[in-house]
């Protein structure tokens, strides 16, 4: 392994070469039979795998299945309550099973480091980056009573910052989390747990929500690493950066391992029926109008008369039409920043716009102005040829029935003290169903949309969140509009459940030749599910087509990014 | 109650898991039994609070005299079980009223376009930077001391708090993703504010009023206590108190048992507010 | 995002930010100097009656000889710049009882109280982070939780009672009543402190319970940190973020408990001094304390806001 050759230097200071050889030692996990129980449920059962040096092993899975909890074992962190059970739990050479707190205090931060997700908050916030990257050295100096200066720690800080490419860093040490920018903030945290260069890292969803040019770079930080003979604990959720890094994949469902292998293998041709699920339900790996999940057809054929032709019809006028549409804010500090900058669009009956773009592209306010929440600074938006962010709202309000939203998170969107009955019954009243058919209509409603008429006495905070957002779309639905928005739907819902919204949103969309407007970060989902495709980036739109032709023949180079970040690009298929 | 009470039952809320209800039950028990003795107070003790007996003076806690005899031979326990009707009535009668003008207030400053809304916030700030017990004195200062003038003091000043509680819920409701959705889904601006506004504002207020209740008790019988409330002889706690005060030496029985009454009755309404709210956290906003 | 215009220097942001606290704490200030001058004229009955006394055989010439030396006679509006006027000089008038002048009155008690408070807020600080920082397990947050239950529910003159009862009256350990040396200070400024203790430790346990669910817990104990050097290092200084914001209530409670605490315990102090005022209607004694009450409440926010930025420096302005 020439990686490893090549980083002899760093490997010989790694880890703790005291006594018990750890330096030495070449298997830095060893897992068999791994059972983790809370007050009489088991969150992990019977869990097995090996870690080498120099080695990624990824543990991939919804929630619920028992990865975090099983990384957190490697650590001692297990939360209060848990009762931890195993064949054999070594880390790094250290029997786990036989160790106390103390014991393992000396192990973290030591030998084995925690890399978690979304730095802003997993670095303190009111500290400043010199001092948490350099905690750890400071704490376990002192746990082993040695005696180390200020000066010592601070050229291991700016050594570890600069292994971790961050430029200046002598400037960065004096900063906080929040006056780095993302990229440079995770790489920091990176580096807060690799300053006494642990020997086995947890990557814990170290790229979930960091924009496709930081993931890159966090990658290329693993990879460096795990080339400098770290071994590497990836728990993800993101198939295609599992592909990337992992040399091995482990699929866990409710606890267990239901298969285990090379990542090309797992990923190109699973075996258990779980995993090929998993995959089938990834949208960027499946044309638009095949199913994602085995979950029914929804059927939703009006009792009337739909007022727009199922289907694409080219002849038929806009439904919207957004023309140069400007929206600005005031900052905290007074500045004002363009959160839209010029966008335009039409949307036509039984099509689907996707409109892609992170955070911070505009693409959430653009979907507030197009429900008339916020009005432009400038431009103008017209529904069904006539204006409305123009028309003051009392006039709007009447044509509102006809634009209707699923928002990202329909819990919040529901008053906390109405039953899903009561939500229904509301939406029906206000298209002017009579006061005893609203009962049954909502009944009605809400099996069509797969939900259970038990369901309608609960209240939405018990359901779960593919539930929640069943009934967001039937409550949409009880309005019987024309325009459909939706924005970001299922951004925080496991695959697959993802899988089975999509797919309803697919039959609505079909069934009831609503023009859709599709919000979201997520390329993969976009592009199952879109016509036509809009790439926002800082405001404005940066290319726009027919979405084959987007996705096969992509023109900007962000566009190009946000392609290469997705799974299909870097799940290779197994040769044999 | 005061502001800082407020917020921090308001803070201490979300992390509190259902209670106990062994604590709540006790408490629940305690204070049907104060209330019992506000309205029928003869069945407590058959006593008259106001009976003097200059032979039984100073009398330490013994059978005939559960908390024992102040000085002018009056039985103390009965006179605390007269005191509970005083101390109730003015807790409930400010409480009441201070929150009725409270939400008032706060739901019209809440819902009122920006510059009304900042001058009555401007306005509460004032208020709000004077401790609720110097607004009760003057306000005692103008009117004059007595039982109706104290229930109007600590009124007055408990208002500022709850308008400023109920017009941060009520802005911050105003703002939530609910009722813009049903902006969207094309409900009338009326019926927002009568269906998805109120009901999520006043709901968290009852509760918090519940544990103001206490905070009155301690108001109105610290003011009786410095002189301002009921007059002599009146069987008010913190009238007693202040008696007690002097033949503490002595016979400190005068004015413990008073003092207890009062926390107890102040700990029982806040345990059992507190207990409405873990139960109410489930439903309301 | 597209940045339409240019980012302000970093003073200058501050600046923007500072100015309109300080306008708003003017305001709050001439509105309770406003407010105080309503309760003058709120006041029923004559203002020079009141002031001479019932008894007083003075003629109604005399009277209204003391009302135009007073300018009471002027109109209300006339009256009131000038008052505004002279508060401005912090001349806040004459006390009716006491023949001198407001500030002389208060500023002699205004020590007094100040010790009396300083020490209370002190043990109440002590206190608090003692009990803030030991509750961890199950039990000790019940056994906290009920004893903040019970301090915040005591009436403050009910517990000086008690204290008063165990520690002056059977230990004799410290003196029953009177204004001086440090022991008279410990049982008053105990009883003052308790209330205080209570809504603190409530406040503190909450932020460390919050700062404890923080994501950022779970790295740091990833370094190898144990709870001390947790609590230490990292959450205490997020707990103590929600309390600050409640200093100038806190303070506020500190004064407003005063009045009861000084009279309980005989002490002299401004406690005295309001009631003194209150029970005699020496208005112009009530109206200036009013507006102390607003200054010292107003001068706590405007240094807490000033502190803020320096213990979150995410409120600093960056990029």
């Amino acid at each position: 392994m020439s990686g490893l050759a090549g980083a002899q230097g760093r490997a010989e200071t790694q880890g703790s070469a005291d006594v018990e050889g750890s330096a030495d030692v070449q298997r830095l996990a060893d897992v068999e039979g791994l059972t983790v129980r809370f007050a009489g449920r088991t969150v992990v059962d019977d869990v097995s795998f090996r870690i080498e040096a120099g080695e990624c092993l990824a543990l991939v899975g919804e929630s619920g299945s028992g990865k975090t909890i099983t990384s957190r074992a490697l650590l001692g962190l297990v939360p209060a309550g848990g009762v931890v059970t195993a064949d054999r739990l070594e880390a790094v050479g250290h029997d786990g099973l036989s160790l106390d707190e103390s014991g393992w205090r000396d192990l973290r931060g030591r030998d084995i480091g925690l890399v978690a997700q979304d730095a802003l908050v997993s670095l303190d916030p009111l500290r400043r980056i010199g001092a948490e990257v350099g905690e750890s050295m400071r704490i376990h100096a002192r746990r082993r009573r040695e005696r180390l200066t200020s000066a010592r720690v601070r050229e291991a800080v700016l050594d570890e910052l600069r292994h971790v490419a961050i430029p200046e860093p002598e400037q960065r040490i004096r900063q906080y989390a929040h006056e780095l920018s993302g990229g440079q903030r995770q790489r920091a945290l990176v580096a807060a747990a690799t300053i006494n260069h642990p020997r086995l890292l947890v990557a814990d969803e170290p790229t979930t929500a960091l924009d496709v040019a930081v993931q890159r770079q966090v990658l290329v930080l693993l990879e460096r690493l795990k080339a400098e003979g770290t071994g590497l604990l990836l728990i993800s959720h993101d198939l295609a950066v599992v592909g990337r890094i992992a040399d091995r994949v482990a699929v866990m469902r409710h606890g267990r391992v239901v298969e285990t292998g090379p990542t090309a293998r797992v990923l190109g041709a699973p075996e258990h029926d779980y995993t090929r699920e998993l995959l089938a339900a990834e949208p960027s790996l499946h044309p638009r109008g095949t199913r994602l999940s085995s979950a029914a057809t929804l059927t939703l054929a009006r009792t009337s008369a739909p007022a727009a032709a199922s289907g694409v019809n080219a002849d038929a006028p806009p439904a919207l039409i957004v023309r140069d549409v400007v929206k600005t804010f005031r900052r905290p500090d007074g500045s004002r920043i363009a959160a839209v900058d010029g966008v335009g669009f039409e949307l036509r009956p039984g099509t689907t716009l996707g409109v892609v773009g992170e955070s911070g592209s505009g693409k959430t306010t653009l979907g507030r102005i197009v429900l008339g929440l916020e009005r432009p600074d400038r431009g103008e938006v017209l529904l069904d040829g006539r204006p409305w962010s123009a028309e003051p709202e009392r006039r709007r309000r009447e044509r509102r029935q006809t634009i209707q939203a699923v928002y990202q998170d329909p819990l919040s969107s529901f008053d906390p003290r109405a039953t899903v009955g009561a939500i229904l019954r509301e939406a029906l009243a206000l298209t002017g169903v009579p006061r005893p058919e609203r009962g049954d209509r909502a009944a009605d409603l809400a099996s069509r949309v797969g939900l259970g008429a038990e369901l309608l006495r609960r209240r939405p905070r018990s359901l779960s969140g593919g539930q929640r957002q069943r009934v967001a779309i039937a409550r949409a639905l009880a309005r019987e509009p024309r325009i459909l928005v939706c924005d970001e739907p299922v951004s925080a819902l496991d695959v697959s459940i993802q899988a089975q919204v999509l797919d309803a949103l697919a039959d609505v969309q079909e069934q009831l030749g609503l023009a859709m407007l599709f919000i979201s970060h997520d390329l993969g989902v976009i592009q199952h599910i879109s016509d036509e495709v809009l790439v926002m980036q800082a405001g404005s739109v940066v290319e726009r087509g027919p979405a084959e032709r987007v996705f096969e023949a992509p023109e900007h180079p962000y566009t190009r990014d946000l392609l290469a970040a997705l799974p299909a690009s870097q799940i290779r298929k197994d040769p044999s | 109650m005061s502001i800082l009470q407020s917020q921090s039952e308001l803070v201490d809320a979300p992390r509190r898991r259902r209670m106990p209800p062994v604590a709540a039950i006790i408490a629940g028990v305690v204070l049907l039994v104060l209330i019992a003795a506000a309205f029928l107070p003869g069945l407590f003790t058959p006593l008259d609070p106001l009976a003097t007996d200059t032979h039984a003076h100073g009398q330490a806690p013994s059978g005939t005299h559960l908390f024992g005899t102040d000085r002018l031979g009056r039985d103390v326990y009965t006179r605390v079980v007269y005191g509970a009707s005083i101390s109730l009535a003015f807790g409930f009668a400010a409480t009441v009223i201070a929150v009725v003008v409270g939400t008032v207030i706060g739901v019209a400053s809440g819902l009122a376009p920006r510059w009304v809304d900042n001058i009555v916030q401007r306005v509460l700030e004032i208020l709000l930077a004077l401790p609720e017990l110097l607004v009760a004195l003057v306000v005692v200062a103008i009117l004059g001391a007595g039982v109706v003038n104290l229930v109007i003091a600590i009124t007055i000043a408990a208002i500022p708090a709850y308008a400023r509680i109920v017009r941060a819920s009520t802005l911050q409701v105003r703002q939530a993703a609910f009722v813009e959705a049903a902006v969207a889904l094309g409900q009338r601006r009326g019926a927002i504010i009568v269906r998805h506004v109120l009901p999520n504002v006043v709901g968290p207020l009852l509760v918090l009023a519940t544990i103001g209740i206490g905070t009155a008790i301690i108001s109105g019988s610290g003011l009786s206590f410095l002189g301002l409330g009921p007059a002599t002889p009146s069987p008010e706690w913190g009238l007693s108190l202040s008696d007690g005060r002097d033949s503490l030496a002595t016979a400190w029985w005068v004015a413990v048992f008073p003092g207890l009454a009062i926390t107890a009755t102040v700990i029982s309404t806040t345990v059992v507010g507190r207990w409405l709210q873990s139960r109410f956290e489930g439903r309301g906003a | 995002m597209t940045s339409l215009t240019a980012r302000p220097s970093r003073a200058g942001a501050a600046v923007w930010r500072y100015l309109p606290r300080l306008v708003g704490a003017i305001i709050v200030l001439w509105g309770a100097a406003t407010l105080a001058f309503l309760v003058l004229h709120l006041v029923p009955g004559d203002p020079v009656a009141i002031m001479l006394g019932a008894q007083t055989q003075a003629s109604d010439e005399v009277k209204a000889r003391i009302r135009t030396d007073l300018g009471l006679d002027e109109p209300p509006l006339v009256q009131y710049f000038g008052y505004l006027g002279r508060i401005l000089h912090l001349d806040f008038g004459t006390s009716y009882r006491l023949q001198q002048p407001v500030v002389d009155v208060i500023g002699a008690q205004l020590p007094s109280t100040l010790a009396l408070a300083g020490c209370a807020m002190v043990i109440a600080i002590l206190i608090a982070l003692a009990i803030a920082t030991t509750a961890r397990g199950r039990v000790s947050r019940a056994i906290a939780s009920t004893l903040e239950l019970l301090v915040i529910s005591s009436p403050s003159f009910w517990t000086g009672l008690l204290l008063l009862t165990v520690f002056s009256f059977r230990l004799h350990w410290f003196p029953v009543s009177g204004g001086n040396g440090f022991a008279s200070l410990v049982l008053p400024a105990i009883t003052l402190a308790l209330p205080i203790a209570g809504i603190l430790s409530q406040l503190l346990r909450h932020g460390l319970d919050t700062a404890n669910a923080q994501p950022f817990v779970a790295s740091v104990v990833a370094r190898g940190l144990g709870p001390v050097q947790l609590l230490g290092r990292h959450t205490l200084r997020h707990a103590s973020l929600p309390a600050t914001t409640f200093a100038a209530y806190i303070i506020g409670s500190l004064l407003g408990g005063a009045v009861i605490v000084e009279q309980l315990f005989g002490r002299p102090g401004i406690g005295r001094v309001a009631l003194d005022a209150i029970t005699n209607r020496d208005l112009p004694v009530v109206m200036a304390l009013v507006f102390l009450a607003a200054a010292v409440f107003v001068v706590v926010n405007l240094l807490v806001d000033a502190l803020y930025p320096i213990l979150d420096p995410r409120l600093r302005t960056a990029r």
